[in-house]
């Protein structure tokens, strides 16, 4: 039986910035469906990774595919199938959630149906026509997951997704980024019992290198002592 | 192109939605006429010494769209958010680009009378249609330079000291033709045609820097 | 990668050869002229530092479009060299003409002269080249941009030069038509020498330089080899790649 290819795959990943190396030698292959976190310190490279796999940032070494196009070179393709939820919420704050939904449906081609439908969806319906700076933390976050959403993508990059959420909007949004959506899923997160929970496989990174790469069950305590030291 | 008019729906809708630019631009070429009144010591100007203040002054009020352009973008995550859809990104320059344009013209429509009211000897009428020229070929240069200028000076420290700088230098040639043109225009018996070298000179100034901007755009935007 | 000190002492030899050269003609060969005295004389300085000065900003502008074809910092770095050493050639050839005008009209400053006020509009434009790029903090983000104002700039120096030159009556004397000059032979040769000695001076410099530069970022990447990633500060203004 032909093995899937695989929905992420990074061979010897390496990224800079000037002097600084942020990545260096990072391999890892993600199945289709499954949830890959993410893990480490601040500033051992998680988001730069994201980004990196986002096509927001473009690799210096190594090889980087994407739902099985090599990056940076095809880009374009697989932009419209990627879902970032980022640390900011990347909504203009002076406009309402509608209208910032209808500008990214806009900008991905889905139509205003989609959009009534991912504001229901994580319960902002009845709040879509205040400007997003009169929102609480958590509403903007759900309107974040929205817009993450809406263009139905295939692969989701999610930097701390439960953020700001209360147990109601967590519920909420699972069907949408959890493990029941059956998406590609790359986490990551500053609380790393949560992000196990949720994950199939695990990559550990310490200034920049991959300290573990494997599936959670093998992931120990010692491990993750490691990794924070 | 639909993406351009997404890009530039979302601008003039924040535009509306917070006033911030185009009442600063009006209000700032009021007060430099009024300025200029005093500083000339002149009841009324015309010909070239008009031409010189109205186009010193359309210059300095561009500058000021300019500085607030990729304002939102910067600071509540715009870029990341056009970088992640699968579009050209060259449309970010021509949205962009057609906003600043839009911005300048209605700023025009409001300065360019208040101007012939306060300051101007001559009546505008016979050279009208000649200004109208003049000034919209002068607006592409503007929004173009502009454009690039404030997609440069957003990443920079100090982006609203670098953005001006660099950009009167790189205007120049513009606002020599810019005035030149609206020299004759301003007189009283005004003929009511632009001189033809000042127009070309203009309009070729739009046409290497649009094809330019259109060809760099795209590395202002990569990572 | 290139070693930039290789055939740097020759080079460096026939600049001073060719400078010592001019010099000699200039102050015992080339004749003085009628009008303007022995202060004409500076005219063999002002005209080869503007002229280099000019083809260093676009040398600086194509390299920068190596730059951006390829991605690789290096073309940065040589295109950064080749535009702060245009401009204090520049600045040089400013200072120089501005005598030459005093000496010849009267006046520190004429703007009857499209050169003149042209060469000073591209100088007010590449000297806005540095504090932009240092303003920015990353490091690839600050050599693209770097190297498309580069390019920006370079197309800018041929627009501007038309329309000033259409927008002023010319008063500064057509030192090179087409026709090679109305110069008479003593002087023309003088001026190709001293302008083949400026030029070559460029150069030099250009390759010292890139050498320093080079050396430097070859010594920092040994020494975090063998002291590891931290272990050095950062540089503060430098364009070099790592």
């Amino acid at each position: 039986m032909e093995a899937a290819t695989p929905a992420i795959e990074l061979r010897a990943l390496a990224r800079h910035f000037g002097e600084r190396t942020a990545l260096r030698d990072v391999s890892v292959s993600v199945p289709a469906g499954a949830t890959l976190a993410v893990l480490g310190r601040n500033g051992a490279g998680k988001s730069t990774l994201l980004r990196i796999l986002g096509t927001l940032l473009r690799p210096h070494l190594g090889e980087v595919s994407v739902l099985g196009e090599p990056l940076p070179r095809r880009g374009f393709a697989v932009r419209g199938k990627i879902g970032f939820l980022a640390h900011e919420p990347l909504l203009y704050s002076d406009l309402t959630g509608r209208e910032n939904l209808r500008y990214h449906a806009g900008l991905h081609r889905v139509d205003s149906a989609r959009v009534e439908e991912v504001l229901e969806a994580v319960g902002m319906g009845a709040r879509a026509e205040e400007p997003v700076r009169l929102l609480s933390r958590g509403m903007v976050q759900r309107l974040a997951v929205a817009r993450a959403v809406l263009h139905r993508p295939r692969l989701l990059l999610l930097d701390e997704p439960r953020a700001n959420l209360d147990p109601t909007a967590s519920r909420l949004v699972e069907p949408l980024i959890g493990r029941s959506s059956g998406l590609t899923r790359v986490i990551t997160s500053h609380d790393p019992g949560s992000a196990l929970d949720e994950a199939d496989l695990v990559l550990g990174l310490k200034d920049g290198r991959a300290a573990f790469v494997g599936p959670a069950e093998q992931f120990r305590g010692d491990a993750l002592e490691e990794l924070y030291r | 192109m639909n993406t351009v008019l997404t890009i530039l729906r979302k601008d003039l809708r924040l535009e509306l939605r917070t006033f911030e630019t185009i009442p600063s631009m009006v209000l700032f070429s009021l007060a430099s006429f009024v300025i200029f009144h005093f500083a000339l010591n002149r009841a009324t100007i015309e010909g070239q010494l008009a031409a010189g203040v109205l186009t010193a002054t359309l210059l300095f009020a561009a500058m000021l769209a300019v500085n607030r352009l990729f304002v939102a973008e910067r600071e509540q995550g715009g870029f990341d958010a056009f970088l992640l859809a699968p579009v050209d990104r060259t449309a970010l320059l021509l949205a962009k680009a057609s906003a600043l344009f839009i911005f300048l013209v209605v700023l025009e429509v409001v300065a360019v009378p208040a101007f012939a009211l306060l300051l101007l000897g001559p009546s505008l009428g016979p050279a009208l249609i000649g200004i109208v020229a003049v000034v919209a070929l002068v607006d592409v240069a503007l929004a173009v330079i502009g454009t690039l200028v404030s997609a440069i000076a957003i990443h920079t420290r100090a982006r609203d000291l670098i953005g001006p700088v660099v950009a009167l230098p790189l205007l120049i040639p513009a606002l020599i033709a810019c005035a030149r043109a609206l020299g004759p225009l301003l007189q009283t018996h005004a003929s009511g045609s632009p001189p033809a070298k000042w127009l070309a000179i203009l309009a070729l100034y739009d046409v290497v820097f649009a094809l330019l901007a259109y060809a760099v755009f795209d590395f202002l935007l990569e990572d | 990668m290139t070693t930039y000190g290789r055939g740097l002492r020759g080079l460096s030899l026939a600049t001073i050869a060719t400078i010592s050269t001019a010099l000699v003609l200039v102050f015992f060969y080339a004749p003085l002229d009628a009008d303007q005295g022995f202060v004409q004389k500076i005219f063999y300085l002002h005209v080869p530092l503007a002229i280099v000065s000019l083809c260093g900003f676009v040398f600086g502008a194509l390299l920068a479009v190596g730059h951006l074809r390829t991605g690789d910092r290096r073309w940065d770095m040589r295109s950064y060299v080749a535009i702060h050493m245009a401009l204090i050639f520049g600045v040089a050839g400013l200072i120089t003409g501005s005598i030459w005008a005093k000496a010849s009209w009267g006046h520190w400053w004429v703007w009857n002269e499209p050169t003149l006020v042209s060469f000073l509009i591209v100088l007010l434009l590449f000297a806005t080249y540095q504090p932009m790029r240092f303003s920015i903090e990353d490091p690839e983000r600050q050599a693209r941009y770097a190297s498309v104002f580069a390019v920006l700039a370079g197309a800018f120096v041929p627009l501007n030069f038309i329309a000033v030159r259409l927008a002023q009556q010319y008063v500064h004397p057509r030192i090179l038509t087409l026709g090679g000059g109305n110069l008479p032979g003593s002087m023309r040769l003088t001026f190709i020498v001293a302008l083949i000695g400026i030029a070559l001076l460029y150069a030099t410099l250009w390759k010292y330089e890139m050498a320093a530069k080079d050396a430097r970022m070859r010594v920092r990447r040994l020494r975090r080899a063998v002291l590891g990633e931290d272990a050095l500060a950062p540089l503060g203004r430098s364009a070099a790649p790592s």
